[in-house]
């Protein structure tokens, strides 16, 4: 848990005066103390969320936090009660699916921006960057009325067959990326006589894991969060919901569970947070390529 | 053999430039080939000219949406970045437990935004809400936060700032790029700790604080999920899927975004000639701060690295 970034903290060397000496101390305590009022803060939303959702449902109303009685099984009911087991299947077919098509099909342009010359290069860099910054409403109606031609409207298709044609903003982060493996060794791959293909399935794409881990969370994320795509395509048709289009809908059809609607809110955020757990040095790593210097 | 080298340089792109024609070039040229007509689904699109760029000007809701969002813009893009480099700060002065702030602090960005705002309307329900109990301790009346057209707003600033997260990464990395022998010459120089931060951190992340305000500006100007979801949860009106438009912008229009207008007029008003004149303005304004930061920002720089 403590080894979020491996950047070495500043150090700054004590001042053998010891009226600054004690000035130092207080300013530490002061630090310390604003750090740990601001943990309280930030904790404090998913911690009331857990709390509410092993009330009663009755007490779930009341402004109490602490539990009277606890109630695990809401958990269990969740799941019994409600349609979240459809939503939370569609949302991992959706996330895994995206995932894995968004990064096949986003590595080789993202190989040949950052390694291949070509006229138009810094053209299509461009694009690159205008798509990743374009507002997803501009495009909505005209798409939406493409997918509706085909009947596909009311699935899970307009979500997925698009990550089949690369994303903006995986080819620019892992472009980012490759920009930083050293262009000798595809150098020497040529030479051995491995073509543009084999170079990059054999001799890229290993050295890439880390920047392909980063950009694939970020796909992952982006998916189970999303709910624009979702309210937009499969609205009209429950059997497809995502959990975040499922979670925004359950308020009110259960408005006076509210230890059922908290529940259903800790299962769609916990794993994502179990997932953070085990690959930190990616993500950390793959934030800070996309905010550089 | 240039030829074939060419045709390799292709095979790497196709499927990228396939989407962009598909999911880019085509839509945008079909929405602002609608957003001169006339059109609604039932009927064939008839041709209007600027008609419908025109109706904009006198358009009482896209005035309100504009403002909200320019509202946003102005308030909620500054309080981040002033947040993000406030923890990040906060973060490089601490020694111990530096890694378990780090993750405390960052965690909250990875929370799916719907269940964010369902736990924050949760927290700041005005009645029975533990933020309001809280206040009440300490002799504050609260407001009424996401139920009153005053505080709904900043109500979503809250949650922007607890979901700050990976932007303090992205300014703690430039943090502690800045090289330690500027401060070290500056200390000499006799300046504290206040000014050090003003003359040396602050214009060495001047690139990063641009790149955050127009990301910023560019998440703003797309700001859906939040507003849409607090509105419906905090109005307790019975809406389902399609039907959350009837609580856009509760309450009182206050949480209504540009983006949120577009999707009314076009997914509920079926005015889709309208919806897409809007998003042409979208797109324009989108694609000027887009340039603004092309043209200043030396991070986007396209040579060879």
């Amino acid at each position: 848990m403590t080894a979020v970034l491996d950047i070495p903290a500043t150090v700054s060397a004590p001042p053998p005066d010891r009226r600054i000496r004690r000035q130092d101390r207080l300013a530490w305590v002061a630090r310390h103390s604003i750090a740990i009022v601001l943990v309280i803060m930030f904790v404090t939303p998913v911690v009331y969320l857990v709390l509410l959702s092993l009330m009663t449902s009755n007490q779930a109303l009341t402004s109490d936090y602490w539990p009277n009685s606890w109630h695990p099984e809401n958990y269990l009911r969740v799941f019994q009660a409600t349609p979240l087991p459809r939503y939370l299947l569609n949302t991992v077919i959706y996330a895994v699916t995206s995932t894995v098509l968004t990064l096949a099909s986003s590595l080789p342009a993202a190989y040949a921006l950052a390694k291949l010359k070509f006229r138009g290069r810094n053209a299509l860099f461009l694009i690159v960057i205008c798509v990743m910054m374009l507002p997803p409403q501009v495009v909505t109606v005209p798409l939406y009325l493409m997918w509706a031609r085909y009947g596909l409207t009311g699935s899970l298709a307009p979500l997925i067959i698009p990550a089949l044609f690369g994303d903006a903003f995986c080819i620019f982060l892992l472009r980012q990326f490759l920009l930083t493996i050293p262009s000798e060794y595809l150098d020497a791959a040529r030479v051995d006589g491995c073509g543009e293909w084999r170079t990059l399935l054999r001799v890229v794409l290993p050295m890439a894991k880390p920047g392909i881990a980063a950009a694939g969370l970020f796909q992952f994320f982006y998916c189970w969060n999303d709910y624009y795509g979702p309210l937009l395509y499969t609205s009209e048709n429950e059997k497809a919901w995502t959990l975040s289009l499922g979670l925004a809908s359950f308020h009110s059809v259960h408005h006076v569970d509210w230890n059922l609607v908290t529940a259903a809110t800790v299962l769609a955020m916990a794993p994502l947070i179990i997932i953070f757990f085990f690959a930190q040095r990616a993500l950390v790593q793959g934030i800070t390529l996309t905010g550089f210097k | 053999m240039r030829l074939r080298r060419n045709l390799t340089t292709l095979s790497f792109l196709a499927p990228a430039l396939i989407g962009i024609v598909v999911f880019l070039v085509y839509p945008l040229v079909s929405a602002a080939y609608f957003s001169l007509t006339k059109f609604d689904l039932l009927t064939v699109p008839k041709w209007v000219g600027l008609d419908n760029y025109k109706s904009m000007i006198d358009d009482p809701f896209l005035l309100q949406a504009a403002r909200n969002t320019l509202w946003m813009v102005v308030v909620f893009v500054p309080a981040r970045i002033i947040g993000a480099i406030g923890l990040s700060m906060l973060l490089t002065q601490l020694k111990r437990g530096a890694g378990f702030f780090r993750t405390v602090f960052y965690l909250p960005a990875l929370v799916p935004p719907v269940a964010a705002t369902i736990a924050f309307v949760y927290l700041l329900k005005p009645g029975t809400g533990p933020v309001n109990h809280f206040l009440a301790k300490i002799g504050i009346d609260g407001p009424l936060w996401f139920n009153s057209p005053a505080w709904a707003k900043p109500a979503l600033v809250l949650l922007g700032l607890w979901a700050v997260g990976d932007l303090m990464i992205i300014f703690l990395a430039a943090v502690l790029g800045v090289p330690e022998s500027l401060y070290e010459a500056a200390s000499l120089d006799g300046a504290n700790a206040w000014q050090r931060f003003w003359s040396i951190t602050l214009p060495s992340i001047r690139p990063v604080i641009l790149f955050a305000a127009v990301t910023g500006v560019i998440y703003t100007l797309q700001y859906f999920d939040q507003a849409a979801v607090a509105g419906s949860i905090a109005s307790g009106q019975a809406t389902t899927g399609a039907g959350i438009s009837q609580s856009f912008g509760y309450p009182d229009g206050s949480t209504f975004t540009y983006p949120l207008w577009l999707y009314t007029v076009g997914f509920r008003y079926n005015a889709l000639g309208y919806a897409n004149a809007l998003a042409i303005v979208l797109f324009v304004v989108a694609l000027g701060v887009t340039v603004i930061m092309l043209r200043r920002a030396r991070a986007f720089s396209v040579e060879e690295a």
